[in-house]
């Protein structure tokens, strides 16, 4: 894919690849020496970051956040070493480099956040990232459109998971994770434990990608490689496990966590078990292994006892290490052979020793064979599973006999098959992967075997903390190999045997399920084009009414609206009151004559098929107006209303004559319907005025203008010295307008009558 | 629109109109006023003007493009607001000076606030002035 | 007679809305222009109604001998009659370039951002 680019010319990525791996490897050495002082307890730290909220930038590091914080940081440098020589003639690798260390401040933040809004915060942070990531290849529409249905999926989640933050703070009186971490029993007693219970799940099942929002994460392979690997390994989809693995001690250990939680686990394992067996191109065949392992995770998590969660926590490292190293690999394997086909590689082992090492030994770690410490972990899985009360051991134990199974034999399709037997002929002549590609895939192969050797190692410094981060308790954790002839060890074997009939006979399974894919009618993939698709048709479907580009329908429904809701609130609320004050229609016969006046000059315009007979209707109005103001004290108000009128009249009367003339009468039909609108909203304002003249009068702010006017503003004309001194700033904004209006309406006219000449010639004199 | 009685009248008109503008400008402090006001009536004669002769003469007799007074307004109220920020208040507070000041009197009172209804002058009368004379022009 | 005032209030309210919603621009034009004076006087007899006594501090005084009217609505009335003339000019000028434009000034005849669909049915 780098290939369509120019190739530019940079020696490990330039600065922007040295940065990158430093800044993962800084942090991966800061957090590996604290790692002495987690093991003894949980560190926190913090400041203040938005204060007004009561949101607190503090960071809580026990055991659970230790393992997660080592993975990010070791896996990214990892996928940075790896990615400036993937990525590093690509033209836009110093903005992947952005996006990379973005996602990863990202993760980290959310693993190490000990506020709830923080965290939702670098929750966002993630989507967002993960968005930029998976779309990197923007020129490839397949590829947006992924980057689109992550992005949605867990961007929805991510909303109904704030949701479920802010009820859960506001009933722990606390948005500090340490202290809510303390207060599960109130928690799990409280009524509104059901809704927050699915508002996380929500969250975490659609980052987490269990069925059935499953379906962005394979879509997600759109990324490249690198990134594929760390989504998959310690980030993004991880970052659901950690939220259910954070708030366990919180939410879990009900019923309805402990079945929610392992069925869905159970049904996402399995199913994408099955659904990778389905596959050809082997990232997707690993992608659906995250989905597999992810549904474990979710499965153990669920299930809660205290070798469950180890079972649990010990796996997320087991596949996390695996994942990243086949991922990794076969992004070397794709960069070399040029293809990623199952059914064409062959023979890899002979052009790239180094590579099937490292394969090697993440399959076997992914198979579950000892001495990996997939074998550990597979047989911990087994003795959890079974050690669970009644129905949920043999549901457990079953699920996760079945997709180990199945995970052996994708451990044989992904990396044992493409390196056997003779070299096949590939769109590429195969080639062994330089240092920086191969530095993590072996180092992390490695790993799986060493802590497989000696369990103890992570069991003591990762599993144990975490296991009791994740319990609220303390216990002691130690890890074997071999944990001797046992019921665990015998299903261990009974999966091998059945890992290798399923592995042997892949390719007949694979076309069945594809003929099976074909006839059934469930396909999450275009059920969500048609979900899409339906928000389109809605939001056309809504816009066409609400915005059906017809002027009167907007004024029709505004005005309506007003009439409805002030006339409405006033009603319900009693508020139309008439003071007695009000009563006595007295007035002056003059006064009379105005008002009369103002009223005829109104219905004058509105009854006129004249232009000019409607001005001076207008006319006969705005002067009634200004004698109004004259009558009640206000010269400069009459005087300015004076003035504006004469330019209105001015200015009608100069575009008036170019303009059409109004319909006849005729065509000038009484709207019952306006008729109505327009009654109702003249009743309201007249009710709505009586209302306000019949309650008290506030004069406190007059009273203030009026005594300071002279001493302090040294005008005699209070108006005016509201204008330009107490309210200038008003003025300041209106003047503006003025002057805005001006220069708009200029822009508007100008050129107009050159370009019109041909089809005006309306007449020039005024 | 040719009238011997309108040029004429105009001519006349036009003046004192402009004369009016300023001094309800400012009288407008103490006395019915003030920059809208003057800035309307200042507007209206340059618009009679235009009505009677015609609208390049009235741009020919205001020398200045009526778009550029009205920014310039808007300017002249800017600099009355921010010199009271040089002065450490807050914009748009009013600063006074008052020239001879006696026991009786305040003497001849030179304020910021004076420059500031200055501009809401200009910015009315070159906002209006623009607006007509686009409309007469261009239509 | 602040009663009164009222009532011509809603009437002049009312003409405004009727003008405003017919699908003539002029006519809506002719509305704004109502509607502003009634939205004047709303905000005036907010301040309540002081017949003779104008906001003005006599020579030699301090603050206003008795009972004058209340300057806050004047000032607020007098800065919004500039403002909606604006607005009204401004109308006028589109309306005015619209129908050089689009050579009509009936609102339901502009469809030149979303042309009439030919039929009913061919929307897509």
């Amino acid at each position: 894919m780098a290939g369509d680019y120019p190739k530019v010319e940079r020696v490990m990525g330039g600065p922007a690849g040295w940065v990158s791996i430093l800044f993962p490897a800084i942090l991966f050495t800061y957090f590996l020496n604290l790692l002495p002082e987690v093991v003894e307890g949980p560190v926190t730290a913090g400041f203040d970051w938005v204060p007004a909220l009561g949101v607190q930038m503090s960071v809580l590091l026990d055991g659970l956040s230790m393992m997660f914080a080592l993975l990010i940081t070791g896996i990214g440098t990892a996928v940075t070493l790896y990615s400036c020589h993937y990525l590093g003639d690509h033209p836009h690798y110093p903005r992947f480099v952005c996006y990379l260390l973005m996602f990863m401040v990202g993760m980290l933040g959310l693993v190490l956040a000990n506020d709830l809004i923080a965290l939702f915060v670098f929750w966002e942070v993630t989507t967002i990232s993960s968005y930029l990531l998976i779309g990197f290849n923007a020129d490839q529409a397949s590829s947006r459109r992924s980057a689109l249905q992550a992005l949605l999926v867990t961007g929805a989640g991510g909303l109904i998971l704030l949701a479920g933050l802010i009820v859960l703070g506001s009933i722990a009186g606390t948005f500090r994770i340490s202290e809510i971490l303390t207060q599960g029993d109130m928690i799990r007693a409280h009524p509104a434990y059901g809704a927050i219970l699915i508002l996380f799940l929500a969250g975490a099942f659609t980052k987490s990608a269990q069925v059935p929002f499953h379906f962005w994460l394979p879509n997600a392979m759109a990324a490249p490689t690198p990134v594929s690997a760390y989504l998959h390994s310690a980030t993004m989809v991880k970052a659901g496990v950690f939220l259910m693995a954070r708030m366990n001690p919180v939410l879990g250990g009900t019923d309805a966590w402990f079945w929610i939680l392992i069925l869905f686990g159970g049904v996402t394992a399995v199913f994408a078990s099955v659904m990778s067996m389905r596959q050809t191109d082997i990232k997707q065949v690993l992608a659906y292994t995250t989905l597999m392992a992810l549904g474990t995770l979710t499965m153990f998590i669920g299930a809660g006892t205290h070798y469950a969660i180890m079972a649990g926590m010990l796996f997320l490292l087991v596949h996390s290490l695996y994942k990243a190293a086949l991922f990794l690999m076969i992004g070397i394997v794709d960069h070399s052979t040029g293809t990623r086909d199952a059914t064409v590689l062959r023979g890899l082992s002979k052009a790239m020793p180094l590579t099937g090492i490292a394969a090697a030994l993440a399959a076997l770690s992914m198979a579950g064979i000892p001495p990996l410490l997939g074998f550990v972990g597979k047989e911990y899985m087994y003795k959890a599973g079974m050690d669970l009360p009644g129905l949920g051991a043999i549901w457990v134990t079953l699920m996760t006999f079945a997709a180990s199974a199945l995970m052996f034999a994708a451990g044989g399709i992904v990396a044992w098959r493409p390196f056997r037997g003779e070299l096949a002929e590939t769109p590429h002549h195969a080639h062994e992967g330089s240092w920086p590609m191969l530095a993590g895939p072996l180092v992390l192969g490695a790993l799986s075997l060493i802590f497989g050797l000696f369990p103890g190692i992570p069991g003591h410094f990762l599993i144990g903390p975490a296991t009791n981060a994740v319990e609220g308790a303390v216990h002691e954790v130690h890890l074997h190999l071999w944990g001797g002839i046992n019921m665990a060890l015998f299903l261990s074997i009974l999966t091998f045997i059945a890992g290798w009939l399923l592995y042997r006979n892949h390719e007949g399974i694979r076309a069945r399920l594809a003929a099976f894919e074909a006839r059934s009618p469930i396909d999450f993939d275009a059920g969500w084009d048609r979900l899409l698709d339906g928000f389109k048709d809605f939001a056309g479907w809504l816009t066409g009414i609400v915005q059906n580009g017809n002027l009167q329908r907007y004024l029709a429904v505004t005005f309506t609206t007003f009439a409805v809701l002030v006339g409405g609130t006033y009603l319900v609320r009693g508020a139309f009151e008439v003071g007695p004050r009000l009563i006595q229609l007295g007035a002056h016969p003059v006064q009379w004559s105005v008002l009369l006046l103002m009223i005829a000059g109104s219905f004058l315009v509105v009854s006129t098929t004249s232009r000019m007979t409607a001005v001076a209707g207008l006319g006969v109005v705005s002067v009634g107006v200004a004698m109004v103001f004259i009558m009640f004290s206000a010269p400069d108000v009459a005087i300015t209303q004076l003035l504006v009128e004469v330019l209105i009249i001015v200015l009608v009367t100069l575009v008036m004559l170019r303009l059409p003339y109004l319909p006849p009468r005729s065509e000038l039909h009484f709207r019952f319907g306006h008729a109505i609108i327009a009654t109702s909203v003249g009743a309201v304002v007249t009710l709505v005025l009586i209302a306000m003249l019949s309650g008290p009068f506030d004069r406190k702010l007059t009273d203030y203008f009026e005594q300071t006017a002279y001493p302090e503003a040294h005008g005699r004309n209070i108006v005016n010295v509201i204008l330009v001194d107490f309210r200038a700033l008003d003025t300041f904004g209106e003047i503006t307008v003025v002057a805005i209006a001006a220069i708009g309406a200029l822009a508007l006219l100008r050129g107009i009558k050159t370009r019109n000449t041909g089809n005006q010639n309306g007449s020039e004199e005024a | 629109m040719q009238s011997l009685i309108l040029t004429t009248a105009t001519r006349l008109l036009v003046a004192l109109l402009l004369v009016f503008s300023v001094y309800a400008l400012l009288r407008g402090h103490n006395l019915p006023g003030g920059g809208f006001i003057g800035g309307l009536i200042g507007a209206t004669a340059f618009i009679l003007y235009a009505i009677a002769a015609s609208v390049d003469e009235a741009r020919a007799a205001l020398l200045v493009d009526p778009s550029n007074i009205a920014v310039a307004g808007l300017g002249a109220a800017a600099i009355g607001g921010l010199a009271s920020v040089l002065a450490g208040k807050p914009f748009l507070t009013g600063l006074w000076l008052f020239l001879g000041a006696s026991e009786g009197g305040k003497g001849l009172p030179l304020s910021t606030v004076l420059i500031f209804d200055t501009g809401v002058y200009l910015a009315v009368f070159g906002g209006i002035l623009t607006l007509v004379f686009a409309l007469e022009e261009e239509t | 007679m602040e009663l009164l005032l009222a009532i011509t209030t809603g009437v002049l309210t009312a003409v405004a809305v009727y003008l405003m919603l017919s699908k003539n621009l002029l006519r809506y034009l002719w509305g704004l222009v109502l509607l502003s004076n009634a939205v004047n006087f709303v905000i005036f007899l907010g301040g309540r109604l002081t017949p003779g006594a104008p906001p003005l501090i006599d020579e030699g005084d301090y603050a206003p001998a008795g009972e004058v009217a209340n300057a806050l609505p004047q000032a607020l009335v007098l800065t919004a009659i500039v403002i909606s003339f604006g607005l009204m000019a401004f109308a006028l000028a589109l309306i005015y370039r619209t129908y050089m434009t689009l050579g009509t000034v009936t609102s339901t005849e502009m469809r030149i951002a979303e042309p009439r669909p030919r039929k009913p049915e061919s929307d897509e």
